[in-house]
């Protein structure tokens, strides 16, 4: 069971370089979406095979929603919007690649050394839920576009959610619909401003926001 | 010591069928009857019978280029471990110097396109550089995991008895590994993601312009050199995917052979089914490929 936790969770952190790396909007929001799937699946293997109705009920929510739901809404996000692959990066895509390694090393480093139980600091799941939470910030901080900072803001809910699931036993219900819908509401409003962004300039760069219109 | 000697003669004997091979499945993959698997065979004899011709401007450097690379490579190949630990050269450290074996064959390379004075050759010269200097670090940064994974310091014992003497815990950074190394060889003998073998159009070539010059036993010299470079990182990779050290040699040759194979086979798919990457591209692939092989490093080092 072991084996197959390491191996979602280092496809999660080849996800994480692979939107990063890529230069199609398409490829970015499928990894992402495949990164949501990874992460709903890591529920059933993370705790044995103690399954209840509550981690099969986790599990399908967020393959739903971040696997499914929410990459589809993007993908409708783009075709009205008729963008294909303008991401306007501030720094290229190579020194995102190589910055994006180096905060891998740092989650790693950094969860090293947290006063997390013994099993728990073992494993991997803190370094990646670490590396993909600052990866997604790197994403929000160097992509002009909006529909690719929404990404970074799921990578970083899904970081989050990474490290929540530590605690997934005792998690309750509540913040786990809280989190959900945290995510829910985000997407939309980044939607709808998308939307906005869209009709009132006729392109998705945030740059555009600082110039005033009647 | 016989057992180890006889990975020279395989090595010498087998290395020009994988080219062969490569173009036997693109072939395949296009529908065409394609070149004969023996191919490059038949081009070294006809390129060994003929005369060479050089260009005034060049100097005695340009006549060492081939022969020189050639022998670079063949030492090099010396430290390669075959179907198990059957190197015939190793010491702690041989890492390095087989690294920098590879390295000087391009550089003497580069000194040779460079010394016949053509902007062309030039422009090859400049991209094989750039490229090499990014493939490099990645292919050190394998060999720190591989080193950290087995404890040894020698080639034949690192790939020989890699995935045999390994931990479990070291399985994930040896399938990163695998995979970024696969993208180096790709890089390093000029496949499609990165550069096109076939193509002859001077502007988007990289490897093939800087030999544009060399003719008859000097050519062959580079095309043998190339395929036995091919056939030394297709063999570090064969390596790496199934344990080869049993200890019985027929076991060992059969599982060598075939991993060698399905290897070649693999990059003629690839290259069958990809078209090559803008220039300015490569450089993120060579980055990602390296990365890859950082976060294996990462998670060697825990």
């Amino acid at each position: 069971m072991d084996h197959l936790v390491q191996i979602i969770l280092i496809g999660v952190i080849l996800t994480n370089l692979v939107v990063l790396g890529s230069h199609p909007l398409n490829t970015c929001i499928r990894a992402v979406a495949l990164q949501g799937v990874a992460l709903g699946v890591l529920p059933l293997f993370l705790h044995g095979r103690e399954w209840s109705y509550h981690t099969f009920l986790i599990s399908f929510m967020v393959i739903g929603l971040k696997g499914f739901l929410i990459p589809i809404l993007l993908f409708r996000a783009i075709r009205e919007a008729v963008v294909r692959k303008e991401q306007e990066p501030l720094i290229g895509f190579t020194a995102s690649l190589i910055l994006g390694g180096g905060l891998v090393g740092l989650g790693f480093a950094v969860s090293s050394g947290l006063p997390l139980p013994a099993e728990i600091k073992s494993s991997l799941l803190v370094p990646v839920a670490l590396s993909t939470l600052m990866i997604g910030l790197l994403v929000i901080v160097t992509r002009v576009k909006i529909l690719t900072q929404t990404l970074g803001y799921l990578m970083l809910e899904n970081g989050i959610f990474a490290f929540g699931l530590i605690l997934t036993k005792e998690l309750p219900w509540l913040i786990e619909m809280g989190v959900s819908l945290d995510i829910f509401a985000g997407i939309f409003v980044m939607g709808t401003l998308m939307g906005h962004i869209h009709e009132e300039f006729n392109t998705l760069s945030v740059r555009k926001l600082s110039s005033l219109k009647g | 010591m016989l057992i180890k000697m006889i990975s020279i003669p395989v090595t010498l004997a087998f290395a020009p069928l994988l080219p062969g091979l490569i173009n036997k499945i693109k072939a395949v993959f296009a529908g065409r009857q394609g070149p004969p698997v023996l191919q490059l065979y038949f081009d070294l004899f006809k390129l060994l019978k003929k005369g060479a011709v050089y260009s005034t401007t060049t100097t005695w450097v340009f006549r060492a280029g081939p022969i020189v690379s050639l022998a670079c490579l063949l030492l090099a190949s010396l430290f390669v471990p075959l179907a198990g630990a059957y190197s015939p050269l190793s010491f702690p450290g041989d890492v390095v110097a087989f690294a920098y074996l590879l390295g000087m064959a391009r550089f003497i390379t580069v000194l040779a396109a460079l010394d016949t004075g053509s902007s062309f050759e030039g422009m090859g010269a400049s991209r094989e550089v750039t490229f090499s200097i990014l493939a490099e670090p990645t292919l050190f940064i394998i060999f720190i995991v591989l080193v950290r994974c087995t404890g040894s310091m020698s080639l034949s014992t690192m790939f020989g008895q890699a995935v045999s003497r390994m931990p479990m815990k070291f399985a994930a950074s040896l399938a990163l590994i695998v995979f970024s190394l696969f993208i180096v060889c790709l890089a390093e003998n000029s496949r499609i993601p990165v550069d096109d073998p076939a193509t002859h159009l001077e502007l988007t070539m990289i490897h093939e312009v800087m030999v544009l010059d060399h003719g008859g036993p000097d050519l062959a010299f580079i095309l043998y050199g190339a395929s036995i470079k091919l056939f030394l990182l297709v063999a570090l990779m064969a390596h790496l995917i199934l344990p080869m050290d049993s200890g019985d040699p027929v076991r060992d040759w059969t599982y060598f052979g075939a991993t060698v194979a399905v290897l070649t086979i693999v990059i003629g798919m690839v290259e069958s089914g990809m078209a090559r990457l803008r220039m300015i591209r490569v450089p993120r692939l060579l980055t990602a490929a390296c990365m890859i092989a950082i976060v294996g490093m990462i998670l060697g080092m825990r």
